[in-house]
């Protein structure tokens, strides 16, 4: 069985990125569960996918210090998550920050720089991805999410590989995006 | 039959389709709403019909009409809902049904999102009504089957209670290809049958208390009932908790005997002294009230078993919110050998908080600002309800003194008016809350000639749980367009002494209404009238013009709008955030925001 933990903030697109992993597991011949963030965090809070995949899934929620992966749209949403990692697990983190929508209002200096510092000490398979970076590159900011995947099913501890991810691209996103995310997906 | 990727909902509602569903109707709530919605964007040939009501007790009400007429009817609302359609489920409970008549009542342990951890199991058996307890989408599918055969063969209406990680999860689930459609017999006239009076509903009662050893005794051997294992160490769980328990036993080094009971009430006696049988000790694993702890000692206690019951009533088991792998992995291992890896992290530093908040342009923001200017320095009480609008409690705007449940700001403001007259007593209200339960609370103010200002939120929407329609929209779940049933003609017809619609996004206009209804008195109604962001398009974006902007951070000190931020010490609003809405604008002394 493969434990994933996505965690980002509400509209990054986390959803999306836990169907694709569930899509490619069925296609295999895996069972998936999945467990979403649903109601009122959407609006700018905290969001959450747990997705296992495999034989035997009981708990449709990770048990924590069982994830084999985490990938983590935002530092500080990796570092309240840390717990779910198992000893050895991979961290796959979008290097840029996302301020709380309270920031200007609490005065929070929150900038992501504490909580990478604590992933690069207590991490020893961490990856930072420069997303926005590979957003830029393909002109759109809501391939964040496929270029994460990507960048997870290259450790190959996602158990999806590059090309299953590709096949997902193509079978579960509208054409018109396909060139857009497969691009992403070469450049994480 | 064909392997589909849904969610616990999506299950529910396929399942309820397959078992040839005629009338399906429900009040939107958290985690229950797409249940329904799924049933609607499954019904392209329109043979199913599907409604939003206008609360959860027209819901149950419609669906049970539909039941008498023989068709096979399925209501869905969250678990505060069903308080709201207790009067008419109660009197069903007696009365029974012909065709099978199903009530989703979705409960949130946690709560996560509601306001109360109440559990419908508990009221299945106030009402005396069976009540199916899922523990996974595959099961909810196959379970909500059974429940509507259960329903036809017993001429009772049935409970099914997921909870918010069966509803939420998704699972791989095999649903069949086709189904056959279920044919009502139409409505058979018969007095003693349909109508409720004081001898028939004795004579009800007699037989629904004889009839629950009988259903009782067949739940022993349902399918979804089961025990397994063997020893002198006994658990027993349901729902998602037997997830958590399955996988919190993994590699367990000790015998253990499991129970699983899917049908709390009537309770699956036969099975459980089957299970009792040779134990020293059972721990239960329950979600919300102890249901089956206590139905464990009831039967303990009339067999003389010599069973010790373990759970929440002795402290076993923490008493309220969400179960865990952990918990359950905490409770079990002080009576089995459980081996599990505990990764060990240092403490984490400080992490920003996320609290949720309106949303940029959420016109709700206009008016809660707009109020709180006109009434500023006079004694005042915010009344709020359930809805986005609860949030309008968060600082900087403040505005929510008092939330209860669906309806009761209304009501609660008079209430308050009673012991302090001379305060302005303000009640908010959503257009989908108004409808739902709003209309009796005005109608009880203008009746009894209470002094309140109504301010009904209309956003064109029932935002919170996701945009569905309601009167006021106009639109149906059939894809109709019907009359938009319109708030003011309501508030001017049952004589509402001031009643004014303004655009919340108009801070001059909107204010300059209030102040004239404060200064009146009986029941001053203003609708403050702009759609929710999320159906409507964005406007023009807003920018602080940085040479006029003396950075006094009065628009984000006041407002709390998520889009507009300090950048480098300087205020500047996001662009991708920004909807136009302009409330900004009109905050700032120095006219620095502009479009």
């Amino acid at each position: 069985m493969t434990n994933i933990l996505l965690c980002g903030v509400g509209g990054q697109g986390t959803v999306l990125a836990s169907k694709l992993i569930a899509f490619a597991a069925m296609e295999r011949g895996d069972s998936v569960r999945t467990s979403e963030t649903i109601g009122m965090s959407q609006r700018g809070g905290c969001v959450v996918s747990h997705v296992r995949a495999g034989k035997d899934i009981d708990s449709p929620m990770l048990p924590k210090g069982s994830a084999d992966i985490i990938i983590a749209f935002e530092p500080a949403e990796a570092v309240r998550n840390i717990s779910y990692l198992r000893k050895g697990g991979t961290v796959i983190v979008n290097k840029k920050a996302v301020k709380p929508v309270t920031a200007s209002l609490t005065g929070s200096s929150y900038d992501g720089s504490e909580a990478l510092a604590y992933l690069e000490q207590n991490v020893s398979r961490l990856r930072i991805l420069d997303g926005d970076d590979i957003c830029e590159k393909c002109g759109s900011t809501k391939v964040l999410n496929i270029a994460l995947l990507a960048a997870a099913a290259k450790t190959g501890e996602l158990g999806m590989t590059v090309d299953e991810l590709k096949n997902a691209i193509v079978k579960r996103i509208p054409r018109k995006f396909h060139e857009l995310n497969l691009k992403a997906v070469e450049l994480a | 039959m064909s392997e589909r990727f849904l969610m616990g909902n999506e299950a529910i509602a396929l399942g309820a389709v397959h078992a040839g569903v005629n009338v399906v109707s429900g009040y939107p709530g958290t985690p229950s709403t797409e249940i329904l919605e799924t049933v609607a964007k499954n019904n392209k040939d329109g043979s199913v019909y599907v409604e939003w009501s206008v609360n959860e007790k027209a819901a149950l009400e419609v669906a049970a009409g539909a039941a008498y007429s023989g068709a096979r009817a399925l209501v869905t609302m969250k678990q505060v809902g069903l308080n709201v359609a207790s009067d008419p489920l109660m009197s069903l409970a007696y009365v029974g049904v012909k065709g099978g008549m199903v009530i989703v009542s979705a409960d949130d342990p946690g709560p996560i999102s509601s306001q109360t951890e109440q559990d419908t199991r508990h009221f299945a058996q106030f009402a005396k009504l069976p009540v199916f307890d899922p523990s996974s989408p595959e099961e909810a599918y196959e379970m909500i089957q059974d429940a509507f055969e259960c329903s036809e063969r017993y001429g009772t209406p049935v409970l099914f209670r997921p909870t918010t990680r069966v509803c939420h999860g998704c699972a791989s689930v095999n649903v069949k290809d086709s189904f056959e459609p279920h044919k009502p017999e139409g409505f058979v006239k018969d007095t003693m049958r349909w109508v409720i009076f004081p001898r028939t509903s004795y004579l009800n009662h007699c037989k629904i208390e004889k009839r629950d050893p009988v259903l009782g005794d067949e739940f022993s051997g349902y399918r979804f009932n089961t025990v397994t294992g063997s020893g002198r160490i006994g658990i027993a769980t349901h729902g998602i908790s037997y997830a958590y328990t399955n996988d919190a036993l993994k590699d367990c080094g000790s015998a253990y005997k499991l129970f699983k009971v899917s049908t709390p009430n009537p309770f699956p006696e036969r099975l459980a002294l089957g299970f009792l049988d040779g134990l020293d000790e059972v721990v239960c694993i329950e979600e919300l009230d102890p249901v089956i702890e206590r139905a464990l000692t009831y039967v303990c206690g009339k067999h003389h078993l010599n069973v010790k019951i373990r759970g929440k009533l002795d402290g076993t088991v923490q008493p309220a919110g969400e179960n865990t792998v952990e918990s359950v992995r905490d409770v079990l291992s002080e009576y089995l050998d459980l081996k599990y890896e505990q990764a060990d992290f240092p403490h984490p530093p400080e992490l920003p908080v996320r609290p949720p908040v309106l949303c940029a342009g959420c016109p709700h923001r206009g008016s809660f600002y707009a109020v709180k200017q006109a009434v500023k320095g006079r004694k005042a009480v915010f009344s709020g309800d359930i809805g986005c609008y609860t949030l309008g409690n968060a600082q900087p705007l403040d505005m929510v003194d008092t939330c209860l449940c669906m309806g009761a700001d209304v009501t609660i403001a008079q209430g308050i008016h009673r012991v302090e007259p001379d305060t302005l007593n303000f009640s908010f209200i959503g257009d989908s809350t108004f409808f739902a339960s709003g209309i009796t609370g005005v109608v009880n103010a203008v009746y009894n000639q209470t002094d309140i200002i109504l301010i009904v939120l209309d956003n064109s929407t029932t935002a919170m749980t996701g945009h569905q329609p309601h009167p006021g929209t106009g639109i149906t779940m059939m894809g109709e367009v019907s009359t938009r049933v319109s708030i003011e003609k309501i508030l001017n017809a049952v004589g509402c002494s001031y009643v004014k619609t303004v655009d919340p996004l108009d801070l001059a206009a909107a204010q300059a209404a209030v102040k004239e209804a404060a200064d009146m008195k009986g029941v001053r109604a203003i609708i403050m009238k702009s759609p929710c962001i999320a159906v409507t398009k964005p406007q023009q974006t807003y920018t602080v013009d940085a040479d006029k902007c003396i950075n006094c951070k009065k628009c984000i000190r006041e407002l709390g709008c998520p889009a507009i931020v300090l950048t480098g010490g300087k205020t500047t609003i996001e662009p991708g955030l920004c909807f136009g809405c302009g409330v900004c604008a009109q905050v700032c002394p120095v006219k620095a925001i502009n479009n």
